[in-house]
């Protein structure tokens, strides 16, 4: 099905269970232990070996030697797979840095080696025993002494230089000025279940039941890095522990597990070791950020430039954080630019927003300095600078826009007005109490997505699609619209998500999912209508599906019935045309924020969160509110104590487990308010819906980082707001 | 096998310098290591040991290699991968069961240092159709998110409100003789333990309120 003019009514619209909050069709699986993640599957897979992988002690340089000797002899130990015995390796086109690393090493913890032995335990005492010679050489560690040579670099969405009217006379000349920089660290998906594969041949076949936001993507990059055929390919990843974009792609537990199968003729797991994950897999990259605003005493912003520095291993991008810059104000003379300088640390990569949610860290602190200097309230700041358009095509109009009402019913709902607008000035016993808001925005994708959907002649509609599920609710939202599209309830549809033999979905990443994946199942659900009405004689056009029946004129037939022994089933895909490019597709929406901060210790806490989005049809209020509510906990991180730190000497992210690199606890969260505004865009698919789950994300940090500052009066421009940036420069409050 | 001095060398000679022909062991802590790494004698593990343990009710006797913590007896002998691997370091909290009446983390001790102990895993608590009352209100409330640690989080919840009943203290009890309250901000910090990345906390106060019975 293409879609390529604003949707219509269609059976979604009848609202009887699409925009309803209905509970997980998956959650009896997930609460009692029972939903299988990528290393647990055990049927059909018959004494699997386990396999170790062995990192780079050295960030860059090369092995000059590998002693195997001590751990093949060591007990159960099957196979070592190096790059010296693994054959010929591709590299997939999505992957930066090579998976299996030797002789020439990219980054610290570049894999180099899988021990395969009977048992976990015996696997990583072998790994112990390998002994690796290396010879260093010199790297770039180090943004900030990186960033005078770094290069102009397109980023998705854009060149690397733009330029509307003239930026540099327009803020020269302004009234009002800000010129201010920011910094963000790098910073970790750390989800959950970490990157983890079972591998499986057949002869020339694999099986790899992984944890992979991108089924078909993983499928295309195994072939390529195996160079094998896709066909011989199957990825398996019905549940994954979390992504945030670390599971993208294919990473080394997948090709190693592969290549460890092979070597020993036997299924082989791995998981990679939490403190592997940080520096073998991807991160968000650090950004330096260099904001300029120029505007009358009005407020009317004339100039506005976002500049951007990032770093990555040679072929890697930019982080993208001017993107947002490009669409959320207003202002005749616009620029952005992007530079990228080459650095040794593991490969930055996509996480949550990625580049928005980095620009808006910036982006909305200045917005929040400037209404300052112009006097104003940072909320009428931002709805003064409000446009319908692109900014730089103003002939291209956004196909919604609500950010104004996302900000005046948060400001209602959060009690704005008692905010107290001169810094340091509310006191609660011990705490310095501050209010703080940031707009919030981040594009809507669309991208194809197919399914097939059949009925069975006990009238169960099961869907099958590549999809994924990541914590997102895929399995729900998609069983409430292959309901409303058949008329039959939850429970008489099965949803099998995750598996390359299904067909080829758009994949969870970018907040994409949600929207195409369900259009996709909408436009397979309209061709199963459609022959269930042939085979029965009916108009398609106006046969009715409700109550487990389908309904034309007089007659009326049970789907089961309709289904006859042999079922019916019908597979189609939602396909776009240029819709997006006439319409400029984004999502909106205000982040409020209260923190106390401890008079005399500078401690931090987050008292009270809201967020107000504006995103299209909401599928699923509860899975939905989740969402962003989870987004809103990152983006406290972000705020407050997500940071890699670089060791800068030789190369790594020196804090790589779940106790140096810190993310928000039970104890650092309060209860979080969300709303949706009641939108529908006709424009974003047949379901109307779009993206929330990184919209979710986008302002959070500012949020937290300008409430902070109408606490204390403390500024602080490089995240994470930690309380030594603080202490020193708290009001004397005697 | 090296001894700590043959280490100290080549940790020296890494940090020295640049384009040094440098050896170590592959071992992926060598280089951050506070402490240095004390390579584990590579002891004879044909040996295996035999524990006996009741999960769930059922008694179940396993031979083990005696490294095998108890998170691995379950997963990968037992196949209850209910239970979940997120760190293997005691930092995640997704391994938490019950021993004993007691939350652990699994991933933190040998299965063969619970002989004849009572252990209790999520899938002891409910199944997708008999669900526990915490398993129910965390459907209810949408308490996760991707489902990796919602294992833990329950075993967890499910023992913070024992060891509420239980009179035992917490951080954040502002009276150690007083009974400690049902409090949000006890359950927050007794929950602590468990890490969720999705951010579902403020749905699993709320599950756990309800079912300790109180508004959250």
């Amino acid at each position: 099905m293409r879609f390529e003019t604003p949707a219509t009514i269609n059976p979604i619209d009848q609202l009887k269970v699409v925009g309803k909050p209905a509970d997980r069709i998956d959650g009896p699986l997930k609460t009692t232990g029972t939903a299988r993640y990528a290393y647990e599957h055990h049927e059909g897979i018959s004494n699997p070996a386990y396999g170790y992988v062995i990192g780079s002690a050295i960030a860059k340089g090369r092995i000059t030697g590998i002693d195997l000797a001590a751990a093949k002899s060591a007990p159960g130990v099957r196979a070592i797979v190096t790059a010296d015995n693994a054959g010929k390796l591709g590299k997939g086109d999505r992957n930066t840095a090579k998976l299996l690393g030797g002789p020439d090493i990219e980054h610290y913890h570049q894999a180099i080696a899988l021990v395969v032995a009977d048992t976990f335990e015996q696997a990583r005492a072998a790994a112990e025993l390998v002994r690796v010679d290396y010879v260093r050489t010199d790297g770039a560690f180090d943004l900030a002494a990186a960033k005078d040579i770094a290069k102009p670099q397109a980023v998705f969405g854009g060149p690397a230089d733009t330029a509307v009217g003239d930026f540099a006379d327009a803020f020269a000349a302004a009234p009002v000025q800000l010129d201010a920089s920011y910094t963000t660290p790098d910073q970790a998906h750390a989800m959950m279940e970490p990157h983890a594969s079972i591998a499986a041949w057949n002869g020339d076949k694999l099986t790899l039941w992984t944890s992979n936001q991108m089924i078909a993507w993983g499928v295309g990059e195994v072939a390529k890095t195996l160079d094998i055929p896709k066909e011989n390919v199957r990825l398996i990843s019905p549940f994954i522990g979390g992504g945030f974009g670390s599971k993208l792609f294919v990473r080394s537990d997948a090709l190693l597990a592969a290549l460890g199968a092979r070597a020993t003729g036997r299924p082989v797991k791995v998981a990679l070791p939490r403190p592997f994950v940080f520096n073998n897999t991807t991160h968000r990259p650090a950004t330096i950020q260099r904001i300029r605003i120029g505007a009358a005493r009005d407020g009317k912003i004339s100039a506005i430039g976002h500049e951007e520095w990032s770093g990555n291993l040679p072929g890697g991008r930019p982080e993208g954080a001017v993107a947002q810059t490009r669409l959320l104000y207003a202002g005749a003379n616009r620029m952005t630019a992007t530079r990228l300088a080459e650095l040794n640390l593991p490969e930055g990569n996509a996480m949550r927003a990625p580049g928005e949610a980095s620009g808006m860290m910036a982006l909305e602190i200045a917005v929040d300095e400037m209404a300052e200097r112009l006097g104003m309230d940072p909320i009428e700041f931002r709805i003064i600078n409000d446009t319908q358009v692109d900014p730089e095509k103003p002939e291209r109009p956004f196909s919604q826009r609500r950010l104004t009402e996302c900000l005046r019913t948060g400001a209602e709902r959060f009690g704005w007005n008692k905010r107290n607008p001169q810094p340091g000035g509310v006191r609660d016993g011990r705490w310095l109490v501050g209010m703080g808001v940031a707009a919030a925005f981040r594009n809507n994708l669309l991208t194809k997505s197919a399914a097939r959907v059949r009925l069975d002649n006990n009238g169960v509609v099961t869907v099958e699609t590549d999809m994924t599920d990541i914590g997102t609710g895929s399995y729900t939202i998609i069983a409430q619209t292959a309901a409303e599209m058949m008329g039959v309830p939850m429970e008489k549809v099965v949803v099998r998500l995750g598996d390359s033999t299904f067909p080829v979905s758009s994949g969870s990443g970018g907040q994409w999912g949600g929207n195409n994946s369900t259009a996709g199942v909408y436009a397979a659900c309209v061709k199963l209508r459609e022959s269930i009405a042939q085979k029965l004689g009916f108009n398609s056009a106006e046969a009715e599906f409700a109550d487990g029946e389908v309904r034309s004129g007089n007659r009326r037939v049970p789907l089961a019935q309709a289904a006859g022994d042999g079922g019916l089933s019908a597979e189609d895909g939602i396909e776009y045309g240029d819709i997006d490019k006439k319409y400029q597709q984004s999502t909106f929406g205000a982040h409020f924020v209260e923190v106390g901060v401890d008079a005399a210790t500078a401690e931090i806490r987050v008292r009270r969160m809201l967020a107000v989005c504006a995103a299209g049809r909401i599928l699923n209020p509860k899975t939905a509110r989740s969402q962003v509510i989870g987004a809103m906990t990152m983006g406290v991180g972000a705020a407050l104590m997500e940071e890699l730190v670089v060791d800068e000497r030789a190369g790594f992210f020196v804090n790589h487990d779940l106790a140096g690199y810190e993310v928000p606890v039970h104890a650092d969260i309060p209860h979080q308010d969300m709303i949706f505004l009641d939108e529908t865009d006709p424009m974003s698919s047949p379901m109307k819906a779009k993206g929330v789950a990184e919209l979710g994300i986008c302002g959070v940090a500012a949020a937290v980082a300008n409430a902070v500052y109408n606490a204390t009066g403390v500024r602080v421009r490089d995240y994470p707001i930690t309380l030594d940036k603080l202490l020193e420069r708290l009001p004397n409050v005697g | 096998m090296k001894s700590p001095s043959d280490f100290e060398l080549s940790r020296r000679k890494l940090l020295a310098g640049s384009a040094a022909s440098i050896a170590l062991t592959a071992a992926p802590s060598i280089v951050n290591a506070q402490v240095p790494a004390v390579e584990a004698a590579v002891a004879d593990v044909s040996a295996e040991w035999k524990v006996s343990f009741t999960v769930n009710g059922t008694a179940r006797g396993l031979t083990l290699d005696p490294r095998t913590t108890l998170l691995d007896s379950l997963r990968e002998h037992l196949h209850l991968t209910g239970t979940k691997k997120g760190c293997d370091h005691g930092q995640c909290g997704a391994c938490t069961v019950i021993v004993g009446g007691r939350r652990i983390n699994s991933c933190m001790t040998l299965a063969v240092m619970h002989e004849g102990e009572r252990i209790t895993t999520v899938e002891g608590l409910g199944t997708p159709e008999n669900m526990h009352p915490m398993q129910a209100a965390f459907v209810k409330h949408d308490g996760y998110q991707c489902g990796y640690c919602t294992p833990g989080q329950i075993c967890s919840a499910v023992a913070v409100l024992d060891e509420i009943k239980a009179g035992i203290p917490s951080h954040v009890s502002a009276d150690l003789n007083a009974p400690p309250q049902l409090s949000n901000s006890e359950l927050r910090e007794r929950m602590s333990g468990n890490i969720c990345r999705c951010g579902a906390y403020s749905n699993i106060a709320e599950a756990i309120s309800e079912v300790a019975g109180r508004p959250a």
